[in-house]
């Protein structure tokens, strides 16, 4: 069907099943050497793969993409719906599968070194390769079931890693958090499939995009409109928008590795990649389009807020990246998604970088994760302390850093497109692109700036030592060999790590942050906006994906101010580096106030914490999000399930007859059981007897004849 | 000619012999002849129907029971002399390894 070449590209998601068989069967007896063999070699085969299929993507006509490959039919029911296993590969797709691969195997190599020191080394590299195979098989698919499976595949691997220390009763918590949450959302993704095979009969994207695109824009709400928010509800599971992103900050109680390649670079931004390889459907129906970018923005104010008062290294860093994932979403909101991905990209190296800089600190301070124990670590770990100063520059946006063209190219799309964008996106964004600064160096003044903090053993110093969930009554269970050493929340005893020396990290772990940062540093570069003197040339490489599809969409007559170009073109450039000014501003105003309240007068922050108690006390139990969900949500289903379901129906009903039966049963073969005495005359009896029934039935049907 | 009648009321009367006997007896060798009466008083009917209607097919039938019963008698001697040499007794109320 395609004429162009064969790429085989079930071999890239293959690679690194194969690594996971591997080690889960036979990791156990392996040495740890050949187990880290193992891990390595599958991913990094599947990135030299990947590698060569993008060299020969680019030798692939436009006309013949997408280059999709069909292996064989994988369900069919009569002559009406067939869903094919292929692999779907456009500009798009490639893009994510060299962040996937690529970030995905620096991680790998990380962990080698992160988790050298741990139990359960072959199980955990068992799992990361697995993730892999999903996260590819999500990012490769040709068809939204097809994706499907990759999603509930990576949201089981992040389930299983998250309770890495399933010894830890938080960590084992905060899996089947994450777990149960992404099904809420995840179930609505399917509703929005089962819309789409009542409408279309099929799930192929080439298929559904064409049957779209000639739909009209839905003015109101239909069942396009539906779909669409059906599918953004499932993407804001995955992705950790409002109102399902409570699990992501629970999910650190995974190795910090895992952190940075799940709930950072990769597994979260599935839902970012859905939205954008839907923009057909999604720009059909403009109300889902703009829910989108409502939930992206609050999303993204609402976890920096949080962030802000954070403690935990770990989890200002997650607040953080479901902060950036809000942007990625506002800026799918807007239909700029190219913009999205590109921060996508972006913050796949940064956000990775910054994990696993938090990483190799907790490292250096023997599992130590909390931010007022840190302190002064710059000259002791240089190494971190250079990349992670490099990935903090380039969150909060300082050019010409990544982030920052990243993050203005979404805030400027904001602002100025005409049918979606509004100033008060761009607001929110500029708001929080501050606070992002400022938390961020927070986090890095903080950690390696001022003077070493010892713990001090003094429970409870902050207003409420309850940073988790009402479920974390029991911390530590065990320490066994495989659980990590470290204590989360208030200043708990038993900091054993602190008599240790600082130490920096070995090679192995240094290497990836090495290459991250300097991903960081120059990614942005392949999308210098025009007014800075580039060419964008991101958005022109994903153009075909996303203008091709919007065009006629956008030239309905229901948006007739349609011209992208104003009529001053000298003026839009002009406020476009007006604005770009702006963020820097507000970013150097972050860095500066965290100088002051961090470096300069350390106990400020104590103090106005103290003046502004209501506020600092709801963020610090971050808006109290988790109880009400308990609240309204958790226990009456809990409570629910307990008396109707258990008590009433389980016990009540279907015990009742099961038990019923058995009893009845039982009473009578207790009257029957006396016929079989065991006696040999007692059964010729019975046999007599039942002759001389029949004789007796023989003779009396002769007597009524 | 002795009527038919009479032939059919002696195989009845042979036959609950051989039912009461089976049921009272606790001897298995005299449980045994009580089935070859019963059987016995089959083959009886069987004869005198055969040669009231004049067919063959009842004398026939006589020899095939005769012959399983002889298979029976060989079988059924022999699971009795094993029964006597593990137990000691030919009483069947006694033979109740079965027994609740």
């Amino acid at each position: 069907m395609t004429p162009s070449p064969n790429l085989n590209l079930w071999l890239i998601p293959i690679l690194p099943l194969i690594g996971s068989a591997i080690n889960g069967i036979f990791g156990k007896r392996f040495p740890r050497s050949l187990v880290a063999a193992v891990a390595l070699i599958f991913p990094g085969a599947a990135l030299g793969w990947a590698i060569w299929v993008v060299t020969q993507f680019s030798s692939i006509p436009q006309a013949q993409l997408p280059h999709i490959e069909r292996l064989f039919p994988w369900i069919e029911i009569g002559q009406t719906f067939r869903v094919d296993y292929g692999f779907y590969l456009d500009q798009l797709s490639v893009t994510m599968l060299l962040i996937v691969t690529g970030v995905g195997f620096l991680i790998h190599i990380y962990s080698v070194g992160y988790m050298a020191e741990e139990g359960g080394y072959y199980r955990f590299f068992s799992y990361l390769n697995l993730f892999m195979f999903f996260m590819l098989t999500l990012v490769l698919a040709n068809s939204y079931l097809l994706m499907f499976v990759g999603w509930e595949g990576v949201g089981l691997a992040s389930y299983l890693l998250i309770g890495f220390f399933f010894l830890k009763d938080s960590a084992a918590q905060a899996g089947k958090k994450a777990f149960i949450t992404n099904r809420v959302g995840d179930f609505a993704f399917l509703l929005g499939m089962f819309l789409l095979i009542q409408h279309f009969g099929t799930l192929d994207y080439d298929k559904v995009f064409k049957a779209i695109s000639p739909l009209p824009v839905e003015a109101g709400v239909g069942f396009l409109t539906a779909t669409a928010l059906l599918m953004m509800f499932g993407a804001a599971g995955k992705s950790a928008q409002i109102p399902l992103y409570v699990w992501l900050p629970d999910a650190m109680e995974g190795p910090t590795p895992v952190s940075a390649l799940i709930h950072a670079a990769t597994m979260v931004t599935a839902g970012i990649y859905m939205i954008a390889r839907s923009n057909v459907l999604f720009l059909h129906a403009p109300i889902a389009l703009r829910v989108v970018a409502i939930i992206g923005a609050l999303t993204t104010i609402f976890a920096a807020s949080i962030g802000i008062v954070q403690t935990d290294i770990k989890r200002v860093l997650a607040y953080s990246t479901v902060s950036q994932l809000g942007y990625m979403f506002m800026a799918c909101g807007v239909a700029a998604f190219s913009a999205g991905i590109f921060h996508l990209m972006t913050h796949a190296f940064f956000k990775a970088l910054l994990f696993l800089a938090a990483g190799s600190v907790i490292h250096a301070l023997s599992g130590e994760q909390d931010m007022r124990y840190m302190g002064g670590l710059r000259k002791l770990i240089p190494w971190t302390f250079w990349t992670m100063t490099i990935a903090t520059f380039a969150i909060a946006g300082f050019p010409p850093l990544s982030g920052f063209f990243s993050k203005d190219e979404i805030l400027w799309k904001a602002f100025s497109d005409k049918t979606h964008g509004s100033w008060i996106f761009w607001l929110i964004g500029w708001i929080t692109a501050g606070m992002t600064s400022f938390y961020m160096f927070r986090l890095w003044f903080m950690t390696f700036f001022g003077e070493r903090r010892q713990p001090v053993h003094n429970e409870h110093q902050e207003p409420t030592g309850a940073v988790h969930a009402p479920t974390s009554a029991p911390a530590d269970i065990g320490h066994h060999s495989g659980v990590q050493t470290a204590t989360h929340g208030g200043g708990h005893g038993g900091h054993n790590g602190h008599g240790g020396h600082v130490h920096e990290s070995p090679w192995i772990m240094l290497g990836p942050l090495v290459v991250l940062a300097i991903g960081s540093f120059v990614m942005g570069w392949v999308g210098i906006p025009e007014s800075l003197g580039g060419h964008n040339k991101f958005d022109q490489f994903l153009t075909p994906v996303f203008h091709t599809s919007s065009e006629p969409a956008r030239a309905a007559e229901n948006f007739p101010n349609e011209p992208q170009q104003s009529e001053n073109p000298e003026s839009e450039k002009a406020l476009e580096l007006g604005l770009a000014g702006a963020s820097v501003g507000v970013a150097v105003l972050g860095l500066l106030l965290a100088w002051f309240f961090y470096y300069r007068r350390p106990e400020l922050p104590d103090r106005i914490a103290t003046s502004l108690r209501g506020a600092y006390r709801t963020l610090w139990n971050k808006y109290w999000v988790d109880e009400a969900y308990y609240a309204t949500l958790i226990n009456p289903i809990v409570n629910g399930s307990r008396s109707v379901l258990w008590r009433g129906i389980d016990v009540g009903v279907i015990d009742a007859i099961v038990n019923g039966a058995g009893t009845t049963s039982k009473g009578l073969s207790g009257i029957t059981r006396r016929m079989q005495s065991g006696s040999i005359r007692s059964y010729a009896g019975w046999v007599a007897l039942g002759a001389a029934c029949v004789v007796g039935f023989m003779i009396w049907m002769g007597l009524r004849a | 000619m002795i009527p038919l009648s009479w032939y059919v009321i002696l195989g009845a009367i042979l036959f609950a012999i051989g039912v009461a006997s089976f049921l009272i007896k606790r001897n298995i060798i005299t449980i045994f002849m009580s089935i070859e009466l019963m059987l016995n008083a089959v083959n009886l009917t069987f004869i005198a129907f055969a040669s009231r209607w004049h067919q063959v097919s009842g004398q026939v039938f006589v020899f095939f029971v005769m012959v399983v019963a002889a298979a029976e008698a060989a079988v059924g001697l022999a699971i009795v002399l094993a029964v006597f040499r593990t137990r000691e007794t030919l009483n069947v109320d006694q033979v109740n390894l079965l027994k609740l």
